[in-house]
This record gives structure tokens, C-alpha cells and sequence, in this order.
């Protein structure tokens, strides 16, 4: 039996990598680009943690779990941000959030 | 648990098993990574956003069962806790507050969707060349064959406790991630003064 090593790992995470770019750059929804970020940093985590267990040791994985902090803040962050612009233009598409386009 | 005794279990699960490594087999990887793949297409093309939450969400459970695989229960763990019970949450209540009918009837891809499609299969074409290119990397330069401990001799160290130790520090002494932990802690501290200051009506 062929055994998964580290290669097929890549390949998975390069491949929800790029869903998550396609997400950002073509949905206009906020919220569904915010997902698409985590689909990102996931695909990040998943390389991370594969390399640890390649290597037998820990420092991927922790990185995993600082990333997973940061996922969290960012999503605070962005997601404040959305509601104080949902309640200024009553909109969440970002080809209509054009407030400093001139 | 002492070394000894891990030892003496390394050694019985060893003699029960013929040797052989007690792995799960690749069929439950590429089940998740067909079910991560799928749910991450319907994240990405759902009309309705309650829809790709939950998709998202299905992604995160896939993702935390092949970091089972690869032998990281902590990481599973935290993926299960602060992912798909915290984050996602979080999503689902601003989808709940945002999402106005109308949202749902718009067109779902911006504009200049072709132009991110072929970023995006540009960057494809990178990664598949790198992948191709660079696999040899992944090799054990000894053997030729690709770098993969057998879970039975992965260190002791592939466990929680360690990952405390390393973050928390271990007999009075900080350990090797200690300030970044702490940096960190600071960091969703201003996140949430950030989120709370930036939601607040009149400030």
C-alpha cells in the first residue's frame, strides 16, 4: 500500500489555498471573502502541521496554534470593520465600498 | 507518563502489530481531503452565506481530522474549539446581523471575476511547478525515499504536553514560544478593544 507522506499533504493545501484566493478575489460579499481568508489560513496550518510530523518535532504545530490566534483577531478585527461600514452604507459588497476612490 | 512506561507501550503496540505502524489507512485521507475540497467549492460559490459558513465549517472538521492523522490531537483540538465553535460562531452572527434580503438576489462574483480566476490559476501553475520541481526536498537524503517517521519512533515529544511545556515553560523556566504566547495574548487583547471600539455607535 502506498503510504501519505508529506507530498500529498502539500497538494491538498495548495488546492484549498487557491480556493480561498479564488474566493477573495472574485466574491463581492465581505463576509464570503473573511471565510475565504480562514480557507487560507488553513491551508497554511495544514502545510505546517504536515512538516511537523515530517520532522518529528513540535515547532509546526505551534505555529499552527499562533496562527489560530491570529485567525481569531483578524476575524474580530474584520468583522468589526464590516458592521461599522454595514451601518454607514447598508451594504456589504466590496465593489460598492468605494469611500476613498476618487 | 515516565519514559519507560511509553517505552513499554511502544514495545507491546510494536509486538501486536506485527511491526507494522497502526496508521490509519489512506482511504480516510483522501476522504477528508475530498470532503475539504468539496465543502471549500461550496464555500466559495454558495449564493447564500449561512451556506458557506456551514460548508466552512464541514472544511474545519476535515481539516481537524487529518491533523489527527498526522498525529497532532492538540492542534485537532483547538481546530474543533476555537475554529468551528468559536470563529465560526462569530461569522454566523454577523451573517445573521448583515445579511439583508437583498444581499442574497445580487450577483454573487464581482465584476472583474476573470481577471481573479486567472490569478488564481497562475498561482495554481506556480504551486504545481513547485510541487514538481522541489519534491526531492521532502526526500531523505540517506534512503531517497520521503522523509515520514514511523509513528512509533516519532519523539516522546509529539504530544500535549509538550506543546505546555514549550509555551508555558517548564520547572520555573520559560519556554522556547513563552513570549510569543505572551505577545500574542496582547495581540487579542487590542483585537478586541479593536472589534468592540470599532462596533460602538458613539465613542
Amino acid at each position: 500500500m502506498f503510504e501519505i507522506t508529506t507530498l500529498h499533504y502539500l497538494v491538498l493545501a495548495a488546492a484549498l489555498f487557491v480556493l480561498g484566493v479564488i474566493g477573495v478575489l472574485t466574491r463581492r460579499n465581505v463576509v464570503i471573502i473573511l471565510m475565504s481568508i480562514e480557507l487560507i489560513l488553513n491551508a497554511v496550518n495544514l502545510n505546517l502541521v504536515a512538516f511537523s510530523r515530517m520532522w518529528g518535532n513540535l515547532h509546526g504545530q505551534l505555529f499552527a496554534i499562533f496562527i489560530v490566534v491570529d485567525a481569531a483577531a483578524e476575524a474580530a478585527v474584520g468583522l468589526g470593520i464590516l458592521i461599522a461600514f454595514f451601518r454607514n452604507k447598508e451594504t456589504v459588497n466590496v465593489d460598492e465600498i468605494d469611500l476613498l476612490k476618487w | 507518563m515516565n519514559p519507560g512506561m511509553y517505552s513499554a507501550l511502544n514495545s507491546a503496540v510494536t509486538a501486536a502489530n506485527g511491526g507494522m505502524a497502526p496508521v490509519a489507512t489512506p482511504w480516510f485521507f483522501y476522504a477528508l481531503a475530498a470532503l475539504a475540497v468539496v465543502s471549500g467549492v461550496l464555500v466559495i460559490t454558495r449564493r447564500n452565506a449561512v451556506h458557506s459558513a456551514l460548508a466552512l465549517i464541514v472544511t474545519l472538521l476535515s481539516v481537524a481530522g487529518l491533523y489527527l492523522m498526522l498525529y497532532a490531537p492538540f492542534v485537532a483540538g483547538v481546530q474543533i474549539i476555537v475554529y468551528a465553535g468559536g470563529i465560526m460562531v462569530l461569522f454566523l452572527f454577523v451573517i445573521m446581523l448583515v445579511n439583508i434580503d437583498r444581499s442574497s438576489k445580487d450577483r454573487r462574483f464581482n465584476r472583474i471575476w476573470p481577471v481573479g480566476l486567472t490569478a488564481a490559476c497562475a498561482l495554481m501553475a506556480l504551486f504545481v511547478s513547485a510541487i514538481m520541481k522541489g519534491q526531492s526536498v521532502l526526500n531523505d537524503p540517506t534512503t531517497g525515499k520521503p522523509r515520514w517517521p514511523d509513528p512509533l519512533h516519532l519523539p516522546e515529544s509529539m504530544n500535549t504536553q509538550q506543546i505546555a511545556n514549550a509555551l508555558y515553560g517548564e520547572a520555573g523556566k520559560m519556554g522556547q514560544y513563552t513570549f510569543a504566547f505572551e505577545i500574542a495574548s496582547l495581540l487579542l487583547l487590542v483585537a478586541i478593544l479593536g472589534a468592540v471600539i470599532m462596533t460602538k455607535k458613539k465613542i
